[in-house]
């Protein structure tokens, strides 16, 4: 490498300050309006909860005790916070089971938008990126109206007499599956598209031109090349999932929490900011370990490629 | 090649895209179908009518949120693309300096941090700033949401920009231009489609809002995604398709004029 004189090297620090100055605005805002409060919380998870809501300035460990645990009101026994667990646990469930059902029908169909031509793949294109781009909100709500009581499905239903009264869709599992696939659908189909469009469809003519049958040329030689999109469509859908808040309050009702709407409970209703605090960091450390794993997956694969 | 082997297609996959393209478009053509029945069914059509677009368009709650949805939006994506613009000048070009990739980071911070905890953060701070500052106005959504902003901003005008060679600005500085005029009438006209692709995808962004929104709002500050959640507890009627049908037009323009904008630069 070439040695710098002393002008060069003090020009670059200017520069280099120069820059500092320039993005200053941005993190400015970026902090101020998103990791500055996120510091908050997890100072919050740590105090006690004030008898109104909001927190007592007392170091506490109630908060993430609450997480996991429940302390009987009037005897003072621990036992395990049944209904947290069973929503963290449904929280993980579904959003795994989106990812699945996202996979399985986005996989076909970015395989078949990257094998057409380069005019319908470019409106095909487009037809995944408007839904992506929609109001979460509109979305989910038009599948509220889908499966309401008095809703199109349940009318046809009755229509087609498969039954006399309307089924009970909303406020389910069910539904907010159904919700979750359809809202994140696109974020699979994108990144798989993007690795499917730059495979080159004569592996698939080898393949079979060597005797592959179908199921082999797709096993052995599509989804090794096209894993790194189907990784990233994963981790896509699977993230937002795990989060979510507006899906499962509209279509879960009261009934049906996921993590985001018990991280709400506790600062509204359940007044115990605290835990509502502890949550939120657990949440997040489960995204940060999702993001993990499938990184980890991303790495092997390419190995093995 | 063996015969009955289309390399280009898999038995079932077309169907299932098809499937796939159906299931996306068909729950919202019905809700904008719906928008436009004469009676008050979500579910039977019984003619149509306009009379839910009237409706809405003289609701006085729907016109206040509306308002200020737009206003918040222009706001928080002007401010974003702004400081976004700044940002990429300073993190594109050059070679990697100390802490340039953390700032490249936090940038991206607002993308994967969930939702619900960002606005309870901020539900926490701002209801202290709200009792200490006694300022309860559209500052806090305007600086959230240009947060959460600018990540979406920033990516398109860093993409435009790194594409973009240095020769142009070498020029002008051989012609005496100096570094602020240089900016002002070579890298910014240049660098303008990003910027309004970034603008759009902000503005896009804001005003699809709605956790971050209901956590940092004041009393009587709805914006139009907040109101609508807010009326799914009672009977719901086409008005509620009707406002949708307004909001999806105006952002499938909006993308459909992005996309355009983001074509035309590869040409």
């Amino acid at each position: 490498m070439q040695s710098l004189t002393d002008l060069e090297v003090s020009l670059r620090r200017a520069d280099v300050r120069r820059r500092w100055w320039l993005s200053l605005p941005a993190m400015l805002v970026v902090i101020l309006g998103g990791v500055g409060p996120l510091l908050i919380v997890v100072v919050y998870s740590f105090l006690e909860a004030g008898p109104y809501g909001d927190v007592v300035w007392k170091f506490s460990g109630e908060g993430w005790f609450n997480v996991l645990f429940e302390r009987d009101i009037f005897d003072d026994t621990v036992s395990i916070a049944d209904a947290h667990l069973t929503i963290l646990w449904r929280s993980v469930k579904l959003s795994g089971i989106t990812t699945l059902l996202c996979l399985i029908v986005g996989f076909p169909t970015a395989y078949y938008m990257a094998s057409r031509g380069p005019k319908a793949r470019g409106l095909l294109l487009l037809l995944i990126t408007v839904p992506f781009w929609t109001n979460l909100l509109i979305r989910t709500f038009a599948i509220q109206q889908l499966l309401r009581a008095e809703g199109l499905v349940n009318v046809v239903l009755m229509k087609l007499r498969l039954t006399d009264t309307p089924v009970q869709l909303l406020y389910s599992d069910f539904a907010i599956l159904t919700g979750m696939t359809y809202v994140y659908l696109p974020l699979m189909v994108l990144p798989l598209y993007s690795t499917m469009e730059k495979f080159d469809f004569r592996l698939m003519e080898a393949a079979y031109d060597l005797y592959a049958s179908r199921r082999k040329a797709l096993t052995g030689v599509l989804i090794p090349l096209v894993k790194p999109g189907m990784i990233a469509g994963c981790t896509l859908v699977f993230i937002p999932c795990l989060g979510s808040y507006v899906i499962p309050r509209v279509l879960g009702g009261g009934t049906n929490l996921m993590i985001g709407n018990l991280i709400e409970l506790q600062f509204g209703a359940g007044r115990n900011w605290p835990l509502g605090a502890a949550l939120s960091i657990a949440l997040v450390a489960l995204v940060m370990i999702g993001l993990v794993i499938f990184q980890k997956n991303d790495r092997s694969g390419g190995d093995n490629a | 090649m063996r015969k009955g082997f289309d390399t280009r297609s898999l038995p079932g996959f077309g169907i299932m895209a098809l499937l796939c393209f159906a299931a996306l478009y068909l729950p919202i053509a019905v809700l904008v179908v719906f928008a436009f029945n004469a009676g008050d069914s979500i579910a039977v059509m019984q003619g149509l009518s306009l009379r839910w677009f009237v409706a809405a368009a003289q609701n006085e709650q729907v016109i206040d949120a509306s308002i200020r949805s737009l206003q918040v939006a222009v706001a928080a994506a002007g401010l974003a693309t702004f400081v976004a613009t700044l940002a990429a000048v300073a993190t594109t070009r050059t070679h990697r300096y100390r802490g340039r990739d953390a700032k490249i980071m936090l940038f991206t911070v607002p993308l994967m941090v969930p939702e619900i905890v960002t606005a309870v953060a901020l539900l926490i701070l701002v209801s202290k700033l709200k009792v200490w500052t006694g300022y309860t106005g559209l500052g806090y959504l305007i600086l959230s949401h240009a947060a959460f902003c600018v990540p979406f901003a920033y990516m398109p005008i860093r993409a435009r920009l790194s594409g973009m060679d240095t020769t142009l600005e070498a020029a002008a500085a051989d012609l005496y231009a100096s570094r602020w005029q240089a900016f002002a009438h070579v890298t910014l006209p240049l660098l303008l489609p990003g910027i309004i692709a970034g603008f759009m995808l902000g503005f896009v962004i804001s005003l699809d809002d709605v956790v971050i929104t209901e956590f940092v709002k004041s009393a009587g500050q709805d914006t139009l995604p907040t109101y609508m959640l807010g009326q799914l507890r009672r009977n719901i009627t086409p008005e509620i398709n009707a406002i949708s049908t307004a909001f999806l037009m105006l952002s499938i323009v909006l993308i459909v004029l992005f996309y355009l904008l983001s074509n035309r630069k590869k040409t």
